[in-house]
Formats: C-alpha cells, structure tokens, sequence
C-alpha cells in the first residue's frame, strides 16, 4: 500500500504500462502523462461532462475514475475515435452545423454522441437532449448539436 | 481540485476487504462507481486514509431472482439495472426511476450500493426502496444483517451502516399486483431532486387498501409521508378529496431549505410531485 502502483491497459488502441500516483485521475494521466490533450477538465466534479471518454466500449467521466481503477481497461479518447474514422462523420457533421464555437466540450460531445449513435438511438431530438444532458456546451445552445448529431442519424427528426 | 494522498487496495476476496475496513478503524472507505466519491475527495471533503476498491468482488454484483424478492448486488450499475428485464418485469418502480438518475456516462459507473450506502437526500433509490419496503444486506466481520430501509436512513447523509461494514445486496420483494408512482421535478434533467415522490399502492376493485409514499430531494433525507398515506388507506379511487387531504397532511414534514429551493417551495413542489406520480401510477 504506497502511492504508487502499476497500470496496463491500452489507450486508443495501444498497450500503455505506467506506475502512476494512485490519486492520479484518468483524466490527468491521459493529458498529463500521455500528451493526450483532447480530453478536457471543466469541473473535475462530474458536472460538465468535458472529460467524457470511453472505457471499454461506455462513456465515463474521465475526471471521476482513479487511473488505477483503469487497469486491464480498453481506453479510447477523442483522438482515438478520429484517428480511426469512428467519430469522422459526426465531425463532419459538427461542422456543417457549426455544432461548435470555442470547442471546448466537443470532445465530451463527441463520445456521448458516438454512445446514442451506435447504441441505435433515433432522430428523436428529446431523447438526443436526454442522451447529451450531462455534457455542458455555454457557446452553441444545444440546437446545433441535436441538429448534427441527427444529421449523422438521418430520417426525418422528430 | 485534486483528492489528497491515500492508499488504494483492490482486494480479490470479501474477507480481505472487509478486515481492510475494519483495520482502517473509520479511516477506510470503500470504493464503488466513484460517481459521488471521486467528487467528495477532489472537494476533500472526504479524505480517507485507504480506499477499497470493490470492483474485484464479483459477488457483489449481479441481480438475482430469489423467488418472493428480487436482489441485487451492491456494486451493480445503473446501467446494468436499466437495461435488465428481470428489474423491468418484477420491479417497475426502480425501473421508472432509474432513467431519472444523472447522466448515462454516469450511470455507467454508478451503483446502486454506492447510493444507498450514501444516502444523499435528494437521491431517488432510497426513496424506492422505502417504498417498496426494501431491506439492506450488511456484512462485517461479524457477520451478516439485514436492516429494512425505514431503519436504515437516519439523518443528513447518515445511515445505520457502520464503518466496518460493507452494503452487499439490496432485496427488493416483487411487485404483485401493486400500483405504481414516481415523478421528479427538477431543474434540468439528470440533476438531483428539488423535490420527488415514489409510491406503492394497493388497490382493491376501487378502493386503496394501503399507500406507501416515499418523498426524495424534501428534507434531510428520504422519508415515508405517514399522514398522507393515512390520508388514502380507503380511499374510494377518483376521489380528489382524499388526494387533498394526503397533500395538506404534508405540512407534518420538516421541508429543508437551500439555495436550490426554499422551505415552502419544496412543500409545495412536493404536493405536486405527489398528484402527478398518483396520476401517473395509481389513479
Ligand atoms: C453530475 C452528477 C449527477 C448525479 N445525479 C444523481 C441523481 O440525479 N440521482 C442520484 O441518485 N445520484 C446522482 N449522482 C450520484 C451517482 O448516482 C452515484 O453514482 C451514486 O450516488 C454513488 O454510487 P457510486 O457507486 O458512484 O459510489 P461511490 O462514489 O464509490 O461511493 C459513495 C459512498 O458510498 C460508500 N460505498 C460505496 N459502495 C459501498 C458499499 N457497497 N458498502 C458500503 N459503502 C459503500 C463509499 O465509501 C462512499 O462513501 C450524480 C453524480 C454526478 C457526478
Ligand atoms: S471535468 Fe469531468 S465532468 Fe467536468
Ligand atoms: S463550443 Fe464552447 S462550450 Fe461548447
């Protein structure tokens, strides 16, 4: 029991090995440690959702999970999903809408999107509101956002 | 906004977290989700010398038919209770309620044992559970105990746990036949309760043989509305009288106040919460 411990897992598709400080949020070892800078600390008490990446395969708050507790996890940040492909047609679409303006909770966006998405979510703008309502945005105002990511669903939204 | 040094352990058997609690002699806290945890320490106002991971304790999870009571492992996920059907089937009111906590990247790391075990007061399970007369399984090192959650929630984040013990399940008996309520209200959603009302209703051809009526997010934590179930036992269903009487017979409770929501709006909200979960559920 000291302040250190051990961590494997990968990040973005990578085997990472660490000895990190066992207070070390995910958050701060995936900027701070591994240069991962897309990922963003708002609050770093769960409320603005800026942090949001996924861990084996479901959104979390990075802000709101040890490091540690990352062990044998599969982690994917905002770069992960771009460099594969995985979030390419929501940032294309984020773009067309102007779902963004100083960019600072896109990525948490972004991951919260992908989770509706590939979960089967419809272009139901209550339950795309409901879905994203713990990701805070203070420039667009939301409208923009629903607006793409049904865009990327397609059919007529409700 | 960083949590202070502790140490971490993440026992692989029951008995060794367990002897780490009880050696941490209130010092150690066990780990769950994290989703209420992590907060509290990056605000320090908690700052445990250890922490216990639960999350290698694969005993702790899982929901399990026991055939009268449905009953769920501590550290089983909001999302994991969402998204099963025996939670749907034989315990709709959790299942109503469950859409209504937080966010889903939270509710895919909380647990239903981590919110039990800290009693926020604004927080919907508790009041579930008093509903549906629901009982908290403890264990310690010595031994096992089953505590009803109207015994179990005491005060301000307080409840009957001790520091050496360890929520393991949550028994919920099955619905048979009962009606249903719940409605929140809220600011945005996701957010905790301004005010919130659960209820468990027998109903017999028209008339309400019992009411068990929980209230959530109202005072210094979830409590039973004693008067205004008194109220409705034998209430002729449609009769809107009786439905006045049980929201006048609030004015019993002692309505908390806060920068969110003052003493009387939270009386009033909670007259509301309740005629609207009614609606929904009962009548
Ligand atoms: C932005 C935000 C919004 C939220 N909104 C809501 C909401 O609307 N409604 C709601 O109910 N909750 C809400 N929550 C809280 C969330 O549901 C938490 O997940 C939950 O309250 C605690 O569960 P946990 O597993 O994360 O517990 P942890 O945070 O790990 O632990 C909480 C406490 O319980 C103790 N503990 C945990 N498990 C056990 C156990 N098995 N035995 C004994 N003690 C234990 C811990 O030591 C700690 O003191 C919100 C959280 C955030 C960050
Ligand atoms: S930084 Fe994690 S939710 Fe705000
Ligand atoms: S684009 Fe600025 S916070 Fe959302």
């Amino acid at each position: 029991m000291t302040g250190m411990a051990r961590l494997t897992c990968r990040v973005n598709g990578e085997e990472v090995r660490a000895e990190v400080p066992v207070r070390r949020n995910l958050l701060d070892f995936l900027r701070n440690d591994l240069g991962l800078t897309g990922s963003h600390a708002g609050c770093e008490h769960g409320v603005c959702g800026a942090c949001t990446i996924l861990v084996d395969g479901v959104t979390v708050r990075g802000c709101l999970m040890l490091a540690v507790q990352a062990e044998g996890a599969e982690v994917v940040t905002v770069e992960g999903l771009a460099e594969s492909g995985r979030s390419a047609a929501l940032a294309a679409a984020f773009t067309a809408r102007n779902a963004l303006q100083c960019g600072f909770c896109t990525p948490g966006m972004i991951a919260s999107a992908l989770e509706y998405i590939d979960g089967g979510g419809g272009p139901d703008r209550a339950a795309i509101r409901a879905h994203l309502s713990g990701n805070y945005c203070r420039c667009t105002g939301y409208q923009a956002v629903v607006d793409a990511v049904c865009d990327v669903i397609g059919g007529a939204a409700k | 906004m960083k949590a202070a040094e502790f140490g971490y352990l993440r026992p692989g058997r029951m008995e060794e977290a367990l002897q780490a609690l009880a050696a941490g002699e209130g010092a150690a806290m066990p780990l769950a989700g994290g989703q209420s945890l992590m907060p509290m320490m990056n605000f320090r106002v908690a700052m445990p010398e250890t922490l216990v991971d639960l999350a290698a304790l694969a005993e702790l999870r899982g929901i399990h038919d026991a055939g009268e009571r449905v009953v769920i492992g501590a550290m089983t996920r909001w999302s994991e209770l969402m998204a099963s059907g025996l939670i749907a089937a034989e315990v709709p009111l959790l299942a109503r309620a469950l859409p209504e906590i937080a966010h889903p990247a939270i509710r895919n790391r909380g647990t239903i044992g981590g919110s039990v075990a800290l009693a926020d007061p604004a927080a919907e399970v508790p009041a579930v559970l008093l509903a549906l007369a629901g009982v908290v399984v403890l264990r310690s090192l010595a031994g096992e105990r089953r505590v009803a959650a109207g015994d179990f929630f005491l005060g301000h984040y307080e409840t009957a746990r001790a520091a050496d013990e360890l929520i393991v399940a949550l028994e919920v008996p099955k619905a048979r036949g009962l009606r249903h309520g719940f409605h929140e209200i809220g600011r945005r959603h996701g957010d905790f309760a301004l005010a919130g009302a659960a209820l468990a209703v027998a109903v017999e051809g028209a008339r309400v043989m019992e009411a068990r009526i929980a209230l959530f997010g109202v005072a210094d934590r979830a409590l039973r509305a004693t008067g205004a179930e008194a109220a409705l036992r034998g209430a002729v269903l449609g009769d809107g009288t009786a439905l006045d009487r049980a929201v006048a017979a609030l004015a019993e409770i002692d309505f908390a106040g806060d920068i969110h929501a003052s003493a009387p709006m939270r009386r009033h909200l909670a007259g509301v919460a309740l005629r609207r979960a009614w609606a929904e559920g009962v009548a």
